[in-house]
């Protein structure tokens, strides 16, 4: 009841600084069109962000106090806000560096790159680097057990609280080296994630495209089997498969981890043909086309060179969107011990096997940092690549500010 | 207190490309008194748009008002506030777009569109509005004034939407509407009903307009004055009669002169020659409806055949089954003597060849993501087999036919490129492929009267060059009166008339020609009236009723 009426108490307030600050601002500008045109929702938008973000500024000051029970309430927002200052800063010298390196075209292209898009091609390239040499980049490898080092999840490798400066993110529970893994994590997961996206598009982008240009039954059918695939819960029908795979994996002697890139590809293939046969729907229907079509174009053409160039930009977005799906799905399933399998080191199965210390984020926030270092290599790649698609989206719609 | 509505004084506009803010008016002074019709014309790109709707104190994105001033009845609508403009546009101020199709909301029924206006700005109540709109409905001479609102947009005609979307102008009884083209979409005779509604409409509430057109015939039946435009400067100002009779400036002279493009008449047909193609005796339907009705007509080598008639004539439908995109239920059409296929898939590529098209909206006839020369690269290879320095030769020569310089255009993109370059590219890459026989569907017909004369100058001279015969559909007749050799008039997927150019601008008439040639706009300001009385209807727009 009180917190009901805590709330609207605040909201009142706010509502009443805003009504002042409008009125301020008309007073002190002598109504000049910005405050007198201001409507009412957007002065107290503008109070209400100003509210957030001195919370935000108290909660960081909060985070370094002394006192730990202050300072761990307010531990990860601390984290959070550090890592958006140091990301934003390394994403600013990233574009300086390139505005002034290299050619001509690549010089122009970063002048005129948001600073999100420059973060997310940051991120992608540190994260393509590590995951192409992880072998030598790794100090350890992902399944060697550390002889005589006693479990020590807590990163920081700060001796009092137990832990080993020669591992900087801790060791698990078996004793191997926590870095090592995240960093062969980025090899398996990101290079799986990224086949499989690939190979999903092939199969929907292709047919889509062919269902949209040729129709009739063919589009019948294709659609209609398409719709009975989606009409099973996908993550249930990959855990189907995935066990009947299992089977044939070992009898075939091929690897598990084939079987889940042509599972996976194939039930996402159904959202991307959806979108291929809508958007190649729109484009069949025009004028160049049909002049294609009288030329007596062959079905490769019509859908390889007039269609597909025209239908990159939603494609485009869709492939941000898609692979963080494949590669949230490909966690998932390795969190339920179906997919990438140990000993192979892989993001799901490091949040996984140390989820349960999630639990200590109350009093040991430190602690629980240890399955969220997985979970957080995953969020930062999800965000970095819906940025640079973003970019990439705006660029090619030709949209300007 | 002066009857002056509208004053714009050197207003300047700049527009944005590529970062940088580029002028777009330079300088306008633009006075209307009440009631006044004011004509604005130009082609495009002159801002002619830009500069009505900164007349209602409006920018688009990426327009923005460097300076100048605006002011409606006294008030300064560049420095108005956003509540003061409220309470004008819509009620005092209104706005009358191109193409009403794309302007109304489809999820809504047109009453309902109708009422909003004065239901916002409280003039009227909701029964009172629907009550006013049907009363509009039946001044705009919409067929069921009392049911037509309660149709959805997709329902009604595109002539019958753009009065509906005149009547919701109206509706709040506005001091000033802006018209942005309203009849350029239109064929001819839909058009005169809505201009003959319009100019009723705009006297009796005593409206001031400002009535945007590409179209100088149109103009001159509508506007009191004419304001001509050219890249954003004023050419000049004059009274409708003055400016009609005795224009002063190059440019406006250029303008009148293009409706005298006449090619001379050619011998006629060698009786017993072999047609390039022949179209006998054709039926065609769609799915169960069918359209064409024992067509029959024969085109030959370097003449030019001129299809006419409203739309939903089946002028196009014509086309598309010598294309073989639609299949003939019935009768046959041969290329030279030969028979065809009925079906493109099962011609062969030569056949193919000889049959191209050239389409109306070049927007959508041209690849966005190819490059010029790829364009029209692909047919020289496709069909000719030519690769490498051959393939790059001919394009540059057919970039030559056309008229555009080849080193500059082989590596653009059409967007990059002008509405009449663009339909020029269509022309090279029909060119391309080589054929006898080039189907012109409305190709001049989204383009500027000036644009639109040096494509059909070159399509003649392309005909006198290479011997092709052209099939010309359109619905405009000063085209056909430009290019024609011998002319088919449709309605209603039949012939109703067909003969050489000389005999049907000739009466007697078959009354469906007669309605068509008598509904061609012309110079004359007092056209529209006189067609009017002669039409047997004494009052404005009610000949437009008087359908076949």
């Amino acid at each position: 009841m009180s917190f009901i009426f805590g709330t609207i108490i605040c909201l009142a307030i706010i509502a009443g600084t805003a009504w002042a600050f409008r009125r301020l601002g008309q007073y002190g500008t002598g109504n000049a069109p910005q405050y007198r045109d201001m409507s009412f929702g957007v002065a107290f938008g503008y109070v209400l962000a100003l509210v957030v973000l001195v919370w935000l500024g108290l909660a960081y000051v909060a985070s370094l106090s002394s006192n730990t029970v202050v300072a761990n309430k307010f531990f990860f927002l601390g984290v959070a806000i550090n890592g958006f200052i140091l990301f934003s800063i390394a994403a600013w010298l990233f574009r300086m560096i390139g505005r002034h390196v290299g050619t001509e075209s690549t010089r122009k292209l970063f002048r005129v790159m948001p600073l999100t898009a420059s973060f997310g091609v940051l991120i992608i390239l540190v994260y393509a680097i590590l995951a192409i040499f992880a072998g030598a980049i790794a100090p350890y490898g992902q399944d060697e057990i550390l002889q005589g080092v006693a479990a020590n999840i807590i990163p920081g490798g700060d001796p009092a609280l137990g832990g080993d400066p020669a591992f900087p993110l801790g060791t698990d529970q078996i004793g191997r080296d926590i870095m090592s893994r995240l960093i062969y994590g980025a090899q398996n997961t990101v290079g799986i994630a990224f086949a499989t996206t690939l190979l999903a598009f092939f199969i929907g982008g292709s047919l889509g495209f062919l269902a949209a240009v040729v129709g009739g039954w063919t589009d019948q059918i294709l659609s209609r089997g398409v719709d009975v695939l989606m009409a099973i819960p996908s993550l249930i029908f990959a855990l189907l498969l995935m066990t009947i795979a299992s089977v044939w994996s070992s009898r075939l002697g091929i690897p598990l981890t084939v079987f889940m890139v042509l599972i996976i590809a194939v039930i996402d293939s159904t959202r991307v043909f959806r979108l291929a046969r809508a958007v190649g729907q729109n484009i069949v229907v025009m004028d160049y086309i049909e002049a294609a079509k009288l030329r007596g174009e062959g079905m490769w053409y019509l859908v390889f060179r007039e269609i597909l160039p025209n239908a990159t930009a939603p494609l485009l977005a869709e492939f941000g969107l898609r692979f963080c799906f494949v590669f949230l799905t490909i966690a998932a399933l390795s969190f339920l011990g179906v997919g990438i399998q140990p000993p192979l080191a892989d993001w799901g199965t490091m949040v996984r096997d140390s989820a349960a210390f999630i639990n200590f984020a109350q009093f040991a926030p430190k602690a629980a940092l240890t399955p969220l270092l997985a979970a957080g290599a995953i969020a930062l790649l999800t965000v970095a690549v819906n940025f640079v698609v973003d970019w990439m989206l705006h660029r090619s719609s030709g949209l300007k500010e | 207190m002066t009857d002056t509505l509208l004053e714009i004084c050197g207003l300047w506009l700049e527009g944005q490309s590529e970062e940088k803010w580029k002028p777009i008016i330079n300088g306008v002074d633009l006075t209307l008194k009440k009631g006044e019709v004011l004509g604005l014309i130009g082609e495009s790109g002159a801002g002619k748009s830009t500069l009505g709707l900164a007349a209602m104190g409006f920018c688009r994105d990426g327009v923005r008002i460097s300076h100048g001033s605006v002011e409606f009845d006294g008030i300064d609508l560049l420095t108005a506030s956003a509540a003061v403009k409220r309470g004008l546009l819509g009620k005092r101020i209104a706005y009358v777009a191109q193409s009403a199709a794309a302007s109304f909301n489809p999820a809504h029924r047109i009453i309902d569109q109708h009422v909003e206006g004065p239901t916002q700005h409280r003039v009227m109540s909701r029964t009172e509005s629907e009550a006013d709109g049907m009363a509009l409905y039946a001044k705009l001479r919409l067929p069921n004034p009392d049911q037509i609102g309660f149709r959805y947009p997709h329902q009604v005609s595109g002539g019958q939407l753009q009065r509906a979307m005149t009547a919701m102008a109206m509706a709040c009884r506005p001091d000033l509407i802006i018209f942005d083209e309203p009849t350029t979409a239109l064929d001819v005779t839909t058009q005169i009903e809505v201009l003959a509604s319009i100019r009723d409409i705009v006297k009796d509430f005593n409206t001031a307009a400002i009535y945007i057109t590409h179209d100088l015939a149109v103009v001159a039946q509508m506007s009191d004055k004419i304001k001509v435009l050219l890249k954003g400067d004023e050419v000049e100002t004059a009274d409708t009669r003055t400016m009609l009779s005795a224009p002063t400036q190059e440019y406006t002279k250029s303008l009148w002169a293009v409706r005298s493009f006449e090619r001379p008449l050619k011998s006629p047909v060698v009786v017993g020659s072999i047609p390039s193609v022949s179209v006998q005796n054709i039926d065609a339907a769609y799915g169960k409806s069918k359209v064409l009705f024992d067509v029959s007509f024969d085109m030959h080598e370097g003449r030019t055949v001129a299809v006419v008639g409203e739309s939903g004539s089946g002028k196009s439908t014509v086309a598309r089954c010598i294309t073989g995109l639609l299949q003939t239920t019935a009768g046959q059409i041969s290329f030279g003597g030969e028979v065809m296929p009925a079906n493109y898939r099962k011609r062969t590529k030569d056949q193919l060849r000889q049959v191209q098209m050239i389409y109306q909206m070049a927007d959508t006839a041209l690849n966005p993501r190819m490059s010029i020369g790829e364009i029209i690269a692909r047919p020289v290879q496709f069909y000719l087999g030519l690769t490498g320095k051959a393939k790059r030769a001919r394009v540059d020569a057919l970039l030559d036919q056309i008229e555009l310089e080849p080193s500059e255009y082989y590596n653009r993109l059409p967007s990059e490129l002008s509405g009449g370059q663009k339909q020029r590219i269509g022309i090279a890459r029909a060119l391309a492929a080589e054929p006898k026989f080039i189907i012109c569907d409305e190709v001049t017909s989204a383009l500027d009267q000036l644009v639109a004369e040096g494509i059909l100058r070159l399509l003649a001279k392309l005909q006198d060059d290479l011997k092709l015969s052209y099939m010309f559909i359109t619905h405009d007749l000063a085209t056909v009166r430009a290019i024609a050799d011998e002319v088919v008039v449709m309605k209603d997927g039949r012939v109703v008339e067909a003969g050489p150019k000389k005999e049907m601008f000739t009466p007697p008439h078959h009354p469906y020609t007669d309605l068509l040639l008598s509904s061609v706009p012309e110079m004359d300001p007092d056209w529209l009236t006189n067609l009017l009385q002669e039409r047997g209807v004494d009052n404005i727009g009610d000949a437009a009723v008087c359908k076949m």
